[in-house]
């Protein structure tokens, strides 16, 4: 006993020695397990603090003060902002313009950049200048997209009426039909994205495992089939992102309508004035009200928001409802686990075809 | 090896924490203090201005430098925006945003002088008895403040004549002489009614229209204009001025049922399409006007211009030079402004880019007085411009333009091309959309 007691304590002693001495790098030892981490992932957090939640929160509390632009915050006046906006009917005609355009663009976007996919997917010759090609719209400047559609577009000598009247039909208003503008305006949005979001759909398809197709071309289906039950499912989770991307862009939308007259105030009945346009013109514009520009500004994420999320459940819905069809999910079905993601199913099809 | 990895990473670290703070801002306020010690109103000492302006105001590199040939110690450094909607969001942004990026000299556009007559103690007071009688009266007067601090010194004006196409003119019968088209068109005592009727013969006699947009028309009645839309101490009337709105239907009644206009609406593809297209016949022109006409209708030839104007005199556009009052070199950079806006380099401005100066003096300036323009058949612009901007200083007064002006001009514009332009309306459902738009702006 007597012999034992002490000899934990000399056990310890030394460590406990090593520890003093020892102690400041075993801190910082310690803290490098702990810490690193964090500032490892820190500047992203950092990053958005400031970029992103802290603009957000500042608008929040701008949107609640009277705010001159040129004269500062005024008077705490809460959601009289918010009042003001919905009581001026620029602001309801301005969020159906941006509906409306931006059903008008996304909608044919991300189908005809899907077709385009799958054409640039296949065995083309000269692959990559296609694929170079379909981007080369985006890189022009939107400035650039704007001059060069305000000409195609003009009422009177423009091209596009020029053409129309060639083949014997009336000359359409561009700029004094408000749906007419929005198909004009849909048309700039869609040159320039159309290319974007073909390079992102091909980039997922190619991401495709091969055998799925085999194994489609086994059991008889043709191009449209494989295009429908592989293809579409399989990018699920590209298709999502592309949807709750240009969901965002489309619904602050900007340049395009800002370019599409001199003014950049859509029109004089603010036929094509979104949104976007409305909270700067409202800001800087002859209001320079920045508590009612901020409370535009909030409704706009709040619109997005929800709009995001209603595409992001649509969209699941329509992918999942194609996917019973497919070949990924037949095969999922036969081994009876029938609640799995497309995404997940990726990897079965390569093992099964591997044991056949 | 393991410490230096943790010390890049504890570096990598901070750098990320400090982010904004440190990690890239630390250069951006040494960068100017190294060549220009502070106070900087020492002789000899090595200063650089920063003078911002818009679209061309005829401040070439070789003017510049004939300051600095001057003034050994000051270089000044041009910031040009392409547009005056560019500079004023520049300026009105960076004055939100305490006036940081300011440059020493920020140009402003008559337009939007009311708005900073508002927030006067952003800007310097460069009243001065060296520069009195300087310029216009009403240049002047524009922008002087209710306590007399005067916070800008007037560059150009834009006083506005006839230009009109004599070839067309022609054709359809009239006399082509600028001379006769001015006693055409009413000489000194020329009236609206007066334009109107000689355009009512003119299209009578052409495919053309006489004039290329209603709104052009409309600003120049509404120039004419004391009180407008708001009182003189800046009370909002919105539209229930009679004046106003006689001169919304005079406007459209001779656009719409006379056919006068040709629907376009200016700056737009159309309207520069229609110079080519001999849609129209004359226009209000701005001595600024010159170059976009000259440009716009390239290879055309007949335009002339007539020294006349409805109503008596006009005047569009025309801008000042302000001081910035939280600028480094405020003394210098009021020097600076003093020279650029003398009689002597507006006049070079003038010849370098067609904007007309405010300066009295210049007036009697031979190579102004002189100056004829090619495109215009040779016209004498500096002599018609001159008598037009005298004409301009004989109406007594420049429209009162508040801080509400253009909020309710721009509804009342919107209101003249939904009939003139796109058609959507006629003008009584227009004039009461305009209203209604007057009403949303909450006044």
């Amino acid at each position: 006993m007597s012999v034992i007691t002490p000899r934990p304590p000399t056990a310890q002693r030394p460590r406990e020695a090593t520890a003093r001495r020892m102690g400041f790098r075993q801190r910082m030892g310690r803290w490098d397990v702990k810490v690193s981490p964090y500032l490892y992932i820190s500047p992203f957090f950092i990053l958005f603090a400031v970029v992103g939640a802290f603009p957000l929160l500042y608008t929040a509390f701008v949107s609640v003060h009277e705010w001159n632009l040129l004269g500062g915050q005024g008077e705490f006046v809460g959601l009289t902002n918010y009042r003001d906006v919905f009581a001026q009917p620029t602001f309801l005609k301005a969020i159906g313009n941006t509906f409306s355009i931006f059903a008008l663009s996304s909608v044919p976007q991300v189908i005809a950049a899907l077709a385009l996919a799958a054409v640039l997917n296949a065995n083309l010759r000269a692959k990559t200048f296609w694929r170079m090609g379909v981007l080369l719209p985006f890189i022009v400047a939107p400035v650039a997209v704007g001059l060069i559609f305000g000409r195609l577009f003009a009422d009177d000598s423009g091209l596009v009426n020029a053409l129309l009247t060639q083949v014997g039909l009336e000359p359409l208003g561009w700029h004094s039909d408000r749906l007419t503008s929005h198909i004009a305006i849909a048309t700039m949005v869609n040159f320039r994205w159309t290319g974007y979001n073909t390079l992102i759909f091909l980039a997922a398809m190619q991401a495709v495992p091969q055998e799925l197709y085999e194994a489609a071309i086994i059991d008889g289906a043709g191009r449209l089939r494989q295009f429908f039950s592989v293809t579409v499912p399989q990018l699920r989770p590209t298709i999502i992102f592309v949807i709750i991307t240009a969901t965002i862009g489309g619904l602050q939308i900007f340049d395009e309508p800002r370019l599409f007259d001199d003014q950049g105030l859509g029109g004089p009945s603010r036929n094509w004035m979104t949104v976007a346009m409305y909270m700067y013109d409202v800001g800087w514009g002859n209001q320079k009200n920045f508590g009612r520009a901020a409370a535009i500004a909030w409704l706009l994420f709040l619109i997005i928001i929800v709009v995001a999320l209603v595409n992001f459940l649509v969209s699941r819905r329509i992918a999942t409802s194609d996917s019973p069809r497919g070949a990924a999910r037949l095969l999922a079905r036969g081994s009876g686990d029938a609640g799995r993601t497309p995404a997940a199913d990726a990897t079965r099809p390569t093992t099964a075809s591997k044991e056949t | 090896m393991r410490r230096r990895t943790r010390a890049l990473v504890a570096t990598a670290g901070l750098c990320g924490l400090a982010l904004t703070a440190a990690c890239g801002g630390g250069d951006a306020g040494s960068g100017e203090t190294g060549s220009t010690t502070d106070g900087g109103s020492g002789e000899g000492e090595q200063i650089t201005l920063t003078v911002a302006t818009f679209n061309d105001f005829g401040y070439t590199e070789e003017l510049l430098a004939q300051y600095t040939a001057e003034h050994p110690n000051v270089v000044v450094e041009h910031v040009l925006a392409a547009r005056a909607e560019d500079a004023r969001a520049n300026l009105t942004t960076n004055l939100a945003s305490g006036g940081e990026g300011l440059s020493d000299i920020e140009a402003i556009e008559v337009d939007w002088l009311a708005e900073l007559l508002q927030y006067p103690d952003y800007f310097t007071d460069l009243s001065d008895p060296a520069v009195e009688g300087r310029w216009l009266e009403s240049k002047v007067a524009a922008a002087t403040t209710e306590d007399g601090r005067l916070l800008g010194y007037g560059t150009d004006v834009g006083p506005q004549a006839i230009c009109y196409r004599s070839d067309l003119f022609a054709a359809a019968g009239l006399p082509t002489d600028r001379a006769e088209v001015a006693e055409l068109l009413g000489g000194a005592d020329a009236t609206w009614d007066d334009y109107f009727e000689v355009g009512r013969q003119f299209v009578g006699a052409s495919d053309s229209a006489w004039y290329d947009s209603a709104v052009s028309i409309y600003q120049g009645m509404i120039n004419q204009v004391e009180f407008a839309y708001e009182e003189g101490d800046g009370t909002p009337v919105g539209l229930t001025n009679p004046e106003v709105r006689e001169a919304y239907d005079a406007v459209l009644s001779a656009s719409t049922d006379d056919g006068l206009s040709a629907g376009f609406e200016q700056w737009q593809e159309d309207w520069t399409a229609g110079f080519q297209n001999n849609a129209f016949a004359t226009m209000l022109c701005p001595a600024w006007m010159q170059g976009p006409i000259a440009g716009n209708a390239a290879e055309v030839e007949g335009w002339d211009i007539a020294d006349v104007f409805p109503g008596g005199g006009g005047n569009w556009g025309g801008s000042y030079l302000t001081v910035p009052a939280g600028g480094e070199h405020v003394e210098e950079a009021q020097a600076l402004a003093e020279w650029l806006t003398s009689p002597e380099i507006q006049v070079q401005a003038f010849g370098n880019a067609g904007t007309f100066p405010s300066q009295v003096d210049a007036y009697e300036n031979p190579d102004l007085t002189g100056a004829t323009n090619e495109f215009f058949n040779d016209a004498p612009v500096g002599e018609i411009f001159a008598s037009r901007s005298l004409a301009v200083d004989e109406l007594g007064f420049l429209p009162y333009k508040g801080p509400n002006y253009f909020a309710i001009h721009q509804t009342v514009q919107d209101a003249i091309l939904r009939v003139d332009v796109t058609g959507e309306q006629n003008a009584e459902d227009s004039w009461a959309a305009a209203e209604q738009a007057v009403a949303d702006l909450g006044l």
